[in-house]
């Protein structure tokens, strides 16, 4: 069974073709990240006419890689939120026209459970299980019974993650996105500046960085007035060693309370190498199963969508021609 | 050769079949619903009442602007993709054009325009060329209406001008003031945009073997994004 992925939250048009939920055929993926750069964040307004521009060549590309044609196609699965609604109306118009044309099933995709089954391109999920999502607009601990089955334990009450990571960065001055700079500069630097760790109420598994974004700006904003000189480096890896801890500790909490079978994590952040190494650490401690997908499957991509999309295909849950780009649909709706 | 025609650049919502002898089915709505939510729907229900398979369809035409950012490309995203998944040509038409086909047959100069805020309008002069197609005089543009009328002006001379459009309420006043008698306002029947307008005007263009290539469709927003063109302005300096 093939399923078309479709994905055009923010700035990626991409389309996929996903073989049984598992393998992936095709992912094209049209980053729109160099247009954005000058402008030092996603621009809603560029990345929903990019989007219309090469809808229909992404798609085209990834039936071509996977050497598929429309009969082969059993579902079309789009996202339909959350995500920047302009960008989010392009592809929901685009599978929706495509699905009327050729008499295909259409399915609509929340984008985190696309990015919570980018796991399952890698390895079979186990239930329970519990999933860290992190990325530049989220950061949650889900858990998940089963397939289709999603529980948000916890999430955050400010900033996402990834959001602390770009903010940080450009006080830093690096180019955006900041995210893998100060993973990289964390790599150089020792963290030995005393940053705060969020860890709000003992059983809380909800998250808040703009306390820790705060900590790092005075602290460059004390120094620069006492004429002291801060080593970005070492901030970066206090900054990260912060945000990497308070991370680990509610996932690791929660894989134990819910006696999880693994532990997955999904999202932008996921890419981060810090966060990586030190759950990889911790979890083998622990004796907890790991998945963290590559680096393609864990930023914005369609074959997680494909994948999402294969479980509702199999429960049987199908969009009609009125699905609407939905930005701030929930993961529980 | 049966056309699947479509407009949602701006409020209205309009959908049409059709081929060189006859409108099939036309369905227009001035509701300001969804046009995401509606717009497919609304193609299902008027090819199902015109008893036509999407496969039937031999050209798909679309409203490619100016107009509503999100609701023009609403209808490129929809239009381009049925066209490609179809196999079929698709061409992009001024949903200004669009509304100025409502005035075929005039014989002075006819002035479409949709409010594009703080004192501009999206708007082009155009003329009717016997009673069968309407032509541009001067290019879509997006402009103050203040200058635009005075441009207009020196285009016709004394001629009478038809304004047209669902925004005309928001500037009938400074027009009249500006132009007096020389600006006729035609009954509010002729201010909505009709798919089947799109649609006609699309046949002439395919009888030329004029069809873009489905990929090759893009809406025409008549002005750069606010972000880009902030930054080129920075740029200058």
């Amino acid at each position: 069974m093939y399923i078309l992925g479709i994905e055009t939250s923010c700035d990626e048009t991409s389309a996929a073709i996903i073989q049984d939920g598992t393998k992936i055929l095709s992912n094209v993926i049209a980053s729109q990240a160099e247009i954005h750069k000058r402008f030092g964040g996603v621009v809603p307004e560029v990345a929903s006419r990019c989007h219309v521009e090469s809808i229909t060549l992404t798609i085209e590309e990834a039936l071509q890689e996977a050497d598929k044609t429309w009969d082969d196609i059993s579902a079309i699965a789009v996202t339909y939120g959350p995500g920047l609604v302009g960008a989010l109306l392009v592809g929901v118009a685009a599978a929706k026209a495509i699905s009327f044309a050729k008499g295909i099933p259409l399915i609509g995709v929340h984008h985190i459970a696309g990015h919570i089954y980018a796991n399952r391109l890698v390895e079979e999920m186990e239930f329970p299980l519990i999933s860290l999502v992190v990325s530049g607009g989220h950061t949650e601990l889900v858990y998940m019974k089963e397939h289709g089955h999603f529980e948000i334990l916890g999430e955050t009450r400010d900033d996402a993650a990834g959001e602390a990571y770009d903010k940080v960065a450009r006080s830093l001055s690096l180019p955006y996105p900041g995210g893998p700079h100060i993973d990289r500069l964390a790599h150089e630097g020792e963290a030995q500046i005393k940053l705060p760790r969020s860890w709000l109420e003992p059983d809380s598994y909800d998250f808040s960085f703009s306390g820790l974004k705060s900590a790092v700006l005075n602290t460059l904003h004390n120094a620069t007035q006492r004429g002291e000189e801060i080593k970005p480096a070492d901030l970066a890896a206090s900054f990260q060693e912060s945000v990497v801890e308070v991370l680990i500790e509610k996932t690791i909490r929660a894989a134990k309370q819910y006696k999880a079978k693994q532990v997955l994590v999904a999202g932008g952040v996921a890419a981060n190498k810090g966060l990586r190494t030190a759950l990889e650490i911790r979890c083998e401690k622990e004796g907890i199963k790991l998945i963290v997908p590559p680096l393609i499957l864990c930023t914005d991509n369609a074959a997680m969508i494909g994948a999402a999309g294969t479980i509702l295909y199999e429960k049987g849950i199908f969009a009609s021609l009125d699905l609407n780009g939905m930005p701030g649909l929930l993961l529980t709706e | 050769m049966r056309v699947l025609a479509i407009d949602t650049s701006n409020l209205v919502l309009s959908v049409a079949v059709m081929d060189e002898t006859r409108v099939l089915g036309e369905w227009t709505s001035n509701q300001n619903k969804n046009h995401s939510i509606t717009l497919m729907d609304g193609i299902s229900m008027v090819l199902n009442q015109c008893k036509v398979e999407p496969e039937e369809l031999d050209g798909i035409a679309v409203a490619k602007g100016p107009g509503s950012y999100t609701g023009v490309r609403i209808g490129v995203a929809t239009a381009k993709s049925m066209a490609w998944a179809l196999q079929v040509p698709v061409v992009g038409l001024s949903s200004l054009q669009a509304v100025a086909m409502n005035a075929l047959g005039y014989s002075g100069g006819i002035v479409p325009l949709f409010d594009a805020r703080r004192g501009q309008v999206y708007t082009g002069l155009y003329r009717s060329e016997q009673v069968v197609t309407v032509k541009n005089e001067l290019p879509d543009r997006i402009m103050l209406l203040t200058d635009w009328l005075m441009e207009v002006k020196e285009a016709v001379g004394d001629e009478s001008l038809l304004f047209m459009g669902e925004d005309l309420h928001i500037h009938q006043a400074v027009i009249q003031e500006t132009l007096g008698n020389q600006a006729i306002f035609p009954a509010p029947t002729l201010y909505h945009p009709r798919a089947a307008q799109i649609g006609w005007l699309a046949l002439q263009e395919f009888k030329q073997g004029k069809g873009t290539d489905a990929h090759e469709l893009v809406p025409d927003y008549l002005q750069v994004a606010e972000a880009e063109a902030k930054w080129l302005a920075k740029q200058e300096k």
